[in-house]
């Protein structure tokens, strides 16, 4: 446990001192949540004609909405429609602090040493995916907080404000967002171990953002309707996932490979 | 200490298997500074990455403290420390952070005193809250050195510790590891500096994928060269050189002529301290004038050149 605490506290002072990777990690789910709140400022006050509700028709098919008015439906359809970005944030910076974790230490010479003190591959890699999933996870819910806040301004009835609490968006921040940062962290601990360039780690990590698109845009064509069960059965898949992914991680880390095959 | 058994380590590359270690038979004792030598992509780096568990070897077993390769890993690289190659610190850190990193990962008990111990031992006690990426190679060199020690590990490996150094900064570490000498660590040095090899090293292998010879420096010397002694003469003729090619013990006689008619004699001799007198007294008898007798001392250099070429051809 000590190692692996160590390894957190390191990875953290090394962020800390890449003053780029720190503003990085606390603009971008700022940024993010700037986006939401714009939104529900603007549907609150934009006048909203029978057509407009008319044409939200499939998003608005979702029983969150029963009993709104058009303004109440359309802003908290909007608005919730935006939780996909909440998902994403946890993602973002972890995934390309976890691609560059170690092949990041190959490049500055640093994992030689590294891997000749004792510590177990599975705690190395628990230390880093746990530093770089943490502070996304913690900014995540940061920038939930902060959307609430507005959302209590800027929604317009107490009704809309409840969509941003109820079981569907705390099962998403709380269960989901944790769970599908470890996903993105272990993809790109697995991708940083096997690839030898820091850039290509990095990409290939920012693939994983992909899947998560479908769960902006399903609610918007019905393809997907979100609900606290869609999240929870998401979150099961994901936390299958995770274990599988956590468990290849360990076997892919070759000591031998990354240290005598990578140039 | 450390002891191998025709330890191999064979890589694939492009569908072709490179032996970088190929049967490796070497014994290194307790408390000995161990110099091992070899030309570059010899397979040191190789050797010393095997014996401090980071590879795995193809063939062969080696034991580290009583501890066998390949099963006992975890164990063996608590009880070593190792300088790589390249420092390898985190340059955004401080020396301490550094330090402090590397002590717990070790377990070190005391953290905070071992830590303070080494940056004071290795003079970057002021330096302490520096980033590691502003020091000179020389200080880097020493906070990778301390790294390896904090956890006051009995064996230590230390690859080239003074390659890519100015001569000052490899004064200072090679000072450093002469000062680690006799407090009973095994030292193992991966290094071509053959003047640091002799300086240092108890005794040296050298070694090219296999090993070619492991004894001590002055032992190979003699085994290769044997002992010769020089009579430097003020007048040198032929008659001097026959006298002494006639002396039974004398193996080989080689006559240098010098300017003026002075000249050395290279005598071959299996005691010299035994027979230089008779030498001296055959030559005085011959009229001879003996400005000075010494004898030959070939270099590590040409003890390892010749090693290495013999195993070429």
């Amino acid at each position: 446990m000590k190692a692996i605490r160590t390894i957190i506290g390191k990875e953290w002072a090394d962020v800390r001192r890449n003053k780029m990777v720190l503003y990085v990690t606390i603009l971008v789910p700022l940024l993010l949540t700037a986006i939401p709140v714009v939104a529900l400022y603007l549907l609150g006050r934009l006048p909203v004609s029978q057509s407009d509700y008319e044409e939200m028709g499939r998003l608005l098919q979702n029983p969150i909405f029963a009993g709104m008015t058009p303004v109440e439906a359309l802003q908290s359809a909007m608005a919730s429609s935006y939780l996909v970005l909440f998902l994403m944030m946890p993602l973002l910076v972890p995934v390309t602090i976890a691609a560059y974790s170690i092949v990041g230490e190959k490049i500055s010479r640093s994992l030689e040493p590294l891997l000749a003190t004792p510590i177990t591959t599975t705690q190395l890699l628990l230390g880093k995916g746990l530093a770089a999933a943490l502070p996304g996870i913690v900014m995540a819910w940061f920038s939930y907080g902060v959307f609430l806040i507005f959302a209590r301004f800027f929604s317009v009835s107490d009704r809309v404000f409840r969509v941003f609490v109820n079981p569907m968006w705390l099962v998403a921040m709380f269960v989901l967002a944790p769970l599908l940062t470890v996903l993105a962290v272990s993809f790109g601990i697995i991708v940083s171990s096997r690839v030898n360039d820091p850039r290509a780690a990095e990409q290939l990590g920012a693939l994983l953002i992909l899947p998560l698109m479908i769960l902006f845009i399903g609610p918007l064509t019905g393809f997907i309707m979100l609900n606290s069960t869609t999240f929870l059965l998401a979150a099961a898949a994901v936390a299958l996932l995770n274990v599988g992914l956590v468990y290849l991680g360990v076997k892919l880390f070759q000591r031998e490979t990354i240290l005598t095959r990578w140039k | 200490m450390i002891r191998t058994e025709a330890l191999c380590k064979y890589f694939q590359r492009n569908h072709q298997e490179i032996k970088a270690v190929d049967g490796l038979d070497v014994e290194v004792r307790q408390g000995e500074v161990f110099g091992f030598l070899g030309p570059n992509g010899a397979g040191k780096t190789t050797t010393v990455r095997l014996l401090s568990c980071l590879i795995g070897p193809t063939k062969g077993r080696a034991w580290v403290n009583g501890l066998e390769v390949g099963k006992q890993d975890q164990q063996i690289r608590a009880q070593v420390g190792i300088l790589t190659e390249a420092p390898g610190l985190y340059d955004r850190l401080s020396a301490w952070r550094n330090l402090e990193i590397y002590a717990e990962l070790y377990g070190v008990a005391d953290t905070r005193g071992q830590v303070e111990k080494y940056l004071r031992f290795l003079e970057l006690w002021e330096q302490r809250d520096a980033e590691a990426g502003t020091f000179s190679k020389g200080m880097k060199q020493k906070l990778a050195i301390a790294r390896a020690l904090l956890h006051e590990p009995p064996v230590l490996f230390l690859d080239e510790p003074t390659s890519a150094l100015d001569p000052e900064a490899a004064k200072t570490v090679r000072d450093f590891i002469e000062s680690l000498k006799g407090q009973g660590r095994t030292i193992f040095i991966c290094t071509h500096n053959l003047d640091e090899a002799e300086r240092l090293c108890d005794r040296i292998a050298v070694f090219k994928q296999r090993l070619i010879a492991v004894d001590t420096p002055e032992a190979l010397r003699r085994q290769l060269f044997g002992r010769q002694t020089v009579v430097h003469l003020a007048q040198l003729n032929e008659q001097m050189a026959a006298t002494v090619r006639g002396l039974p013990f004398v193996k080989h006689v080689e006559v240098l002529p010098g300017e003026s008619g002075a000249g050395k004699l290279v005598i071959g001799l299996s005691d010299p301290a035994a027979q230089n007198p008779a030498i001296v007294q055959a030559l005085v008898g011959q009229g001879a004038q003996i400005q000075f007798v010494n004898e030959l001392r070939h270099s590590l250099e040409d003890v390892y050149l010749s090693l290495i070429r013999e195993n070429r051809a």
